[in-house]
C-alpha cells in the first residue's frame, strides 16, 4: 500500500491496540542516531552522578541519625502532603478548564483559551510574595475588615495564616495548574471525533463521554503535565522558605549551608530523587496496557456545544478564577508596586538584565528542544531499554533544588574547566581561565539540562500520537532514518515542539538557583537581579523587573496558544 | 527552515554572550560576595576611583564557598566577603582561602576581630538586639536569657532558628551555658513565640506594628533602614512602633556578629587584593560602611550614622567570635532538635 494510501485510510483513525512487539525500525539504519542520543543522556545525566559521587564521597557524619531523629520524619509528611494538594489542584483545575474550553462554547472562551496558560509565566516565589503581602496585616484585606468591623490590632480577630502547608499547596497549585492544562488541551483538540461522536451516538451523555472515553484517552498527557508540575512543586525553595513550609528542599538547604554538610545533603537529594523515580514507576506500571495512535488526518475539528445562559455563567467563573488566583492577583500587586515605586525601580541595568534573561533562555530553549527531539525520535525509533532508562534519569534531574542540581553541573563543568587551563598552561604557556565555568556557557548548559525534562515531556506526547505505522511505512518506502524524522514526524509534532520550546523559554526566564551559582562576574539577570533585592528586602525595587519576568513570559505562551489553534 | 535559524541564532547569542565575560589582562581585582553588590558598591568605586583598579563583583548567598572549592586552582576569585562568622569558618575549613600578612590591617582591625593567622578579617559588626513596641513593652533592659521566661508567652516574633544570625546567637547561648541549658531555653523561647518563625527582619517589625507580638529578635541595620526610608514612608511608621534595646548574656554583653573578607587561596591578582582588602579597612570605606548602610565600623573611632547613634552604645559580649563558629553546628542541629521553626503550636 502506498504511504498516501496508508495514511488515509479511514481505520486508522481509531485507536488501537499495538501489536505484539513491532519490527526493529532501524533494524538497516545507522548507529547515528542512538549514539547521538546516547552521548546526550551522558551529558543529562552527568550532574545526577556527580550528586551520586557528592553523596557517597563526602563525608556526611551523623546526617542520618540526627535529621530521622527529628526534621526528617516531618519534613517527608510535608513534602508528601504538598504534593498530594498540589495534585489535586492542577489535575482538577487543568483538566476541568481545558475540557470545558475544547468541548462547549460560552462567552469569552476564546480569550480564556490562551488566558488560562499565563500563570506559568508567573514564578512560584513572586507568587508567593504577593500573597504574604496581599495576606498581611498591613495588606489590603486585612486593612479592609478592620475599618469595617472596627478592629484595633491582630489581637481584635482572628485570620487564616498563609504561611501554612495549606496557603503553600494554594499557591503553588494554581501557579502551576497551567502544565496540565496544556498537555490536556492538546490532548482533548487532538482527540479523534469520531470517537466523541461514536460515544454521543450511542446515548452517552456529554459527562460519561468525558469519563469514559476523553479522559482516558487524555491519562498519559495528564500524567506528563501533572508529573511537571509537581517535579517543579519538589524542587522549589522560594516560595516554600518564604511560607515558612519546611519540605525536604528546605532540609537539604539547612543541612547544607548552615551545617556545611554537602554530603549529607547531596544524600537527601538522592533520597528524593528515588522517590520521583518510584512514583514515575508506579504511573508508567498502571498504564502500561495503553497505547493509542491516530493518523495525521483524523484530527476534524470539533462541533462545540452551546451553553446555556446559567451554565456558561458557571464556566466563565470556572476559567475567571484560577487565572485571576495564579496569575491576575499577583500581577496586580507587582504592577501597583511598580508604579508606586518607578523612581526606585528603574534603573539602566534593567536593559542588560532583561537582555540576558531573554538571551539565555532563548538560547537554553533551542539547546532543550534539540536536545529533547533527538532523545524522544531515539527513543521512538529503537527499543533500546538502556536509552529508555537514561532518558528518563535525565528527566528527573528537574525535580532536584535547582542550586543542588546546578553544583552538579558545576563540578564536571570546573574539572574540566582546570584540565584545559592546566593543558595548556603546561603546553601553550597560555592560561586561560574557567573556559565554561567562567562564561554564560555554563548556564545556557545547565537550562539545556534542567528543563530537558520539559521538552523531552512535551515533544514525547506529540510524539506517543504517532502510530510506528508511519515509521515502517517510510522506511519501507526508502527513507533513512533524518527524513523520517524530517518530512514525517516533524511537521505532524510541530506544535509539540514549539510547546516544548515556550515552555523551555518561560521556566528559563522565571530560573533562578542554577543561574545564582553559575553565573560569571557583573553578570544578572531579572530574575537573580530581583533575587538580590529581596534579599535585603527591598521589595518595592523589585516589583519592575518581576514584573518583566512576567510579561516577557506572556509573550510565547500567547503565541502558543495560536500554534495550538492552529494545530 | 524558520526552527533551525531560530536555534542558531540562540547558539550564536550565547556564545557572544559568554565571550562578552572581563577578561584578566587589565589591573582587576574579582570578588565573590555573599553580600548585595548594592550595599558594597559604592564602597567598590571609591576604590576604583583612588587606585583606577577595576572591580569585578560575583553575588551570591548560597553556594560561593563550594563554587570556589570546585573552581580549584583556576579559581578566578581574589577576595571574599562574607556575612556570619560560622559561614567565615566554613571557607577557612573549605581550605578557600589563604593568610595575609598586613599592617594596616592589623593596626585598623582590633585583634578579637580577626584570626590569629589573618585568614579573615571582620569589617563591620551588627548586634542581635530586642526590637520592643513602644505602646506595650515598658521595660529598658533586656537578658537573652529572659526570652524564654514564660510572661513573653505568645509575644515574641523571629525568623527562621534556621538563620545564620540566630544559630549564631544560639551558638553564643551554648558557649555561656552549655547545651542542656540551652535546649531548655530554645524551647522556652519556641513556647513564647507569638507565630511561626518566618519572613525576613522587617517581617518581625511589622509583626509589632500589627500586634501580633511584643518584642521580636533583629539586627539593627535593617530597623536603622526603614527608619530612614524616605521612598516608602509605610515603613518608616512600621519601624517607629518599635525601639531597639540592646540585650545582654546574664554573665556578658550583647551577642554581636560580623560581614567579614579574606584573601582567596589561588587568587589570580594578589597584589590588588590586598590593596582592596586594606582599602576596606580604611577610614573613608569604614565611613561608607557607616554611614550608608548602618552599620558598626570594625575600626575604633570612626563616626556612627546618626540613626545609629541615636540609639546609645553597648558593650559586645566578650565571648570569642571562633567560640561560637565552632559551635554553629550544634545550634543547628538543637533548633532542629526542639523541631523550633514549627512555631509555638507544636
Amino acid at each position: 500500500m502506498a504511504l498516501e494510501e496508508r495514511l488515509r485510510s479511514p481505520k486508522s483513525i481509531f485507536p488501537r491496540l499495538r501489536a505484539t512487539a513491532a519490527s526493529p525500525r532501524l533494524s538497516r539504519g545507522s548507529v547515528a542516531w542512538p549514539l547521538a542520543a546516547g552521548a546526550i543522556c551522558v551529558i543529562a545525566v552527568m550532574p545526577l552522578v556527580s550528586l551520586g559521587w557528592i553523596a557517597l564521597t563526602y563525608p556526611s557524619a551523623s546526617t542520618w541519625s540526627h535529621l530521622l531523629s527529628t526534621v526528617l520524619p516531618d519534613a517527608m509528611r510535608t513534602t508528601l502532603l504538598l504534593l498530594a494538594g498540589v495534585l489535586a489542584i492542577v489535575t482538577i483545575v487543568g483538566t476541568a478548564t481545558a475540557w470545558l474550553v475544547t468541548i462547549y462554547d460560552f462567552p469569552g472562551r476564546r480569550l480564556f483559551s490562551w488566558l488560562l496558560a499565563v500563570p506559568l509565566a508567573m514564578p512560584t516565589y513572586l507568587s508567593a510574595f504577593a500573597y504574604i503581602e496581599i495576606w498581611d496585616y498591613a495588606g489590603p484585606i486585612q486593612s479592609a475588615l478592620r475599618s469595617l468591623f472596627g478592629w484595633q490590632s491582630a489581637r481584635d480577630y482572628w485570620f487564616p495564616d498563609i504561611r501554612t502547608l495549606g496557603g503553600a499547596i494554594f499557591l503553588i497549585g494554581f501557579a502551576l495548574y497551567p502544565y496540565v492544562y496544556l498537555t490536556a488541551r492538546a490532548s482533548f483538540v487532538r482527540t479523534p471525533s469520531g470517537l466523541l461522536d461514536a460515544s454521543r451516538a450511542l446515548g452517552h451523555s456529554p459527562r460519561a463521554t468525558f469519563w469514559h472515553v476523553a479522559l482516558p484517552i487524555a491519562r498519559p498527557a495528564l500524567a506528563a503535565g501533572a508529573a511537571l508540575a509537581l517535579m517543579e512543586c519538589l524542587n522549589d525553595i522560594g516560595a516554600v522558605s518564604a511560607l515558612g513550609v519546611r519540605t525536604l528542599t528546605v532540609t537539604i538547604y539547612n543541612t547544607w549551608l548552615e551545617r556545611s554538610n554537602l554530603g549529607g545533603a547531596a544524600q537527601i537529594a538522592c533520597l528524593m530523587l528515588a522517590m520521583v523515580l518510584i512514583l514515575l514507576g508506579i504511573e508508567r506500571w498502571s498504564r502500561r496496557q495503553q497505547r493509542y495512535y491516530q493518523s495525521a488526518r483524523s484530527a476534524r475539528s470539533i462541533a462545540r456545544t452551546r451553553l446555556a445562559p446559567r451554565h456558561a455563567a458557571l464556566a466563565i467563573v470556572i476559567c475567571a478564577l484560577p487565572i485571576a488566583i495564579g496569575f491576575g492577583t499577583p500581577a496586580f500587586v507587582f504592577t501597583k508596586a511598580a508604579l508606586t515605586h518607578w523612581d526606585a525601580a528603574a534603573s539602566g541595568s534593567f536593559w542588560i538584565h532583561l537582555r540576558n534573561s531573554i538571551g539565555l533562555s532563548t538560547a537554553g530553549a533551542a539547546l532543550a528542544v534539540l536536545a529533547g527531539l533527538m532523545l524522544v525520535y531515539a527513543r521512538h525509533s529503537t527499543r533500546s531499554l538502556m536509552l529508555a532508562a537514561m532518558t528518563r534519569l535525565a528527566s528527573i534531574g528537574y525535580a532536584v533544588p535547582g542550586t543542588v542540581l546546578g553544583l552538579g553541573i558545576l563540578v564536571p563543568l570546573a574539572a574540566l574547566d582546570n584540565l584545559i587551563d592546566g593543558w595548556m598552561r603546561s603546553v601553550a604557556g597560555i592560561a586561560t581561565g574557567l573556559v565554561l565555568t567562567g562564561s554564560a556557557a555554563a548556564i545556557v548548559l545547565a537550562y539545556g539540562i534542567r528543563f530537558l525534562a520539559l521538552s523531552q515531556g512535551t515533544i514525547e506526547a506529540g510524539f506517543s500520537r504517532q502510530s510506528p505505522n508511519l515509521d515502517d511505512a517510510a522506511r519501507n518506502l526508502g527513507r533513512r532514518p533524518h527524513q523520517v524524522l524530517w518530512e514525517i514526524h516533524l511537521p505532524l509534532v510541530k506544535p509539540a515542539i514549539g510547546a516544548a520550546a515556550v515552555l523551555v523559554f518561560v521556566d528559563g526566564m522565571k530560573e533562578l538557583p542554577a543561574t545564582l551559582l553559575l553565573r560569571p562576574f557583573n553578570f544578572d539577570t531579572l530574575a537573580t537581579h530581583v533575587y538580590t533585592l529581596t534579599t535585603f528586602d527591598m521589595f518595592e525595587e523589585a516589583a519592575l523587573p518581576a514584573l518583566a519576568i512576567v510579561v516577557v513570559g506572556c509573550i510565547p505562551v500567547i503565541m502558543l496558544q495560536r500554534l495550538i489553534k492552529k494545530k | 527552515m524558520k526552527a533551525s535559524r531560530f536555534a542558531v541564532g540562540a547558539l550564536m547569542m550565547a556564545v557572544a554572550m559568554a565571550t562578552s565575560a572581563p577578561a584578566s589582562q587589565a589591573e582587576e581585582v574579582n570578588v565573590y560576595s555573599y553580600r548585595q553588590p548594592f550595599l558594597i558598591q559604592p564602597i567598590l568605586d571609591a576604590f576604583t576611583k583612588e587606585t583606577g583598579i577595576k572591580v569585578n563583583v560575583l553575588f551570591d548567598d548560597k553556594a560561593l564557598i563550594e563554587r570556589m572549592v570546585q573552581e580549584g586552582a583556576s579559581s578566578p576569585a581574589d577576595v571574599l566577603l562574607t556575612v556570619d562568622i560560622g559561614r567565615v569558618q566554613a571557607a577557612v575549613d573549605s581550605g578557600v582561602v589563604q593568610p595575609v600578612e598586613s599592617d594596616v590591617l592589623k593596626a585598623n582591625i582590633p585583634e578579637a576581630f580577626r584570626s590569629p593567622k589573618g585568614e579573615w578579617f571582620a569589617l563591620t559588626t551588627r548586634a542581635r538586639v530586642v526590637y520592643a513596641s513602644k505602646d506595650r513593652v515598658k521595660q529598658d533592659a533586656f537578658t537573652y536569657e529572659e526570652l524564654a521566661d514564660p510572661k513573653w508567652k505568645g509575644k515574641i516574633c523571629i525568623r527562621s532558628g534556621q538563620h545564620v544570625y540566630n544559630t549564631a546567637l544560639i551558638a553564643a547561648m551554648i558557649a555561656h551555658h552549655g547545651e542542656e541549658k540551652t535546649r531548655t531555653w530554645l524551647e522556652g523561647l519556641k513556647a513564647n513565640l507569638a507565630r511561626k518563625p518566618a519572613g525576613g527582619d522587617r517581617e518581625q517589625v511589622k509583626g509589632i506594628y500589627a500586634g501580633e507580638c511584643d518584642i521580636a529578635l533583629g539586627n539593627t541595620y535593617y530597623m536603622a533602614k526603614m527608619l530612614t526610608n524616605e521612598k516608602q514612608p509605610e515603613q518608616k511608621e512600621w519601624a517607629e512602633s518599635s525601639r531597639i534595646i540592646f540585650p545582654t548574656f546574664e554573665n556578658g554583653g550583647t551577642h554581636v556578629n560580623i560581614s567579614a573578607m579574606a584573601l582567596a587561596k589561588n587568587a589570580p591578582n594578589r597584589d590588588a587584593a590586598i590593596k582592596l582588602m586594606e582599602f576596606l579597612a580604611s577610614d573613608k570605606a569604614q565611613e561608607l560602611y557607616a554611614q550608608a548602610n548602618d552599620e558598626y565600623p570594625i575600626k575604633p573611632g570612626i563616626e556612627l550614622a546618626p540613626v545609629v547613634a541615636s540609639w546609645g552604645s553597648f558593650t559586645p559580649d566578650a565571648l570569642s567570635l571562633d567560640e561560637i563558629a565552632q559551635l554553629r553546628d550544634e545550634a543547628s542541629k538543637l533548633v532542629d532538635e526542639v523541631n523550633f521553626d514549627a512555631g509555638p503550636q507544636s
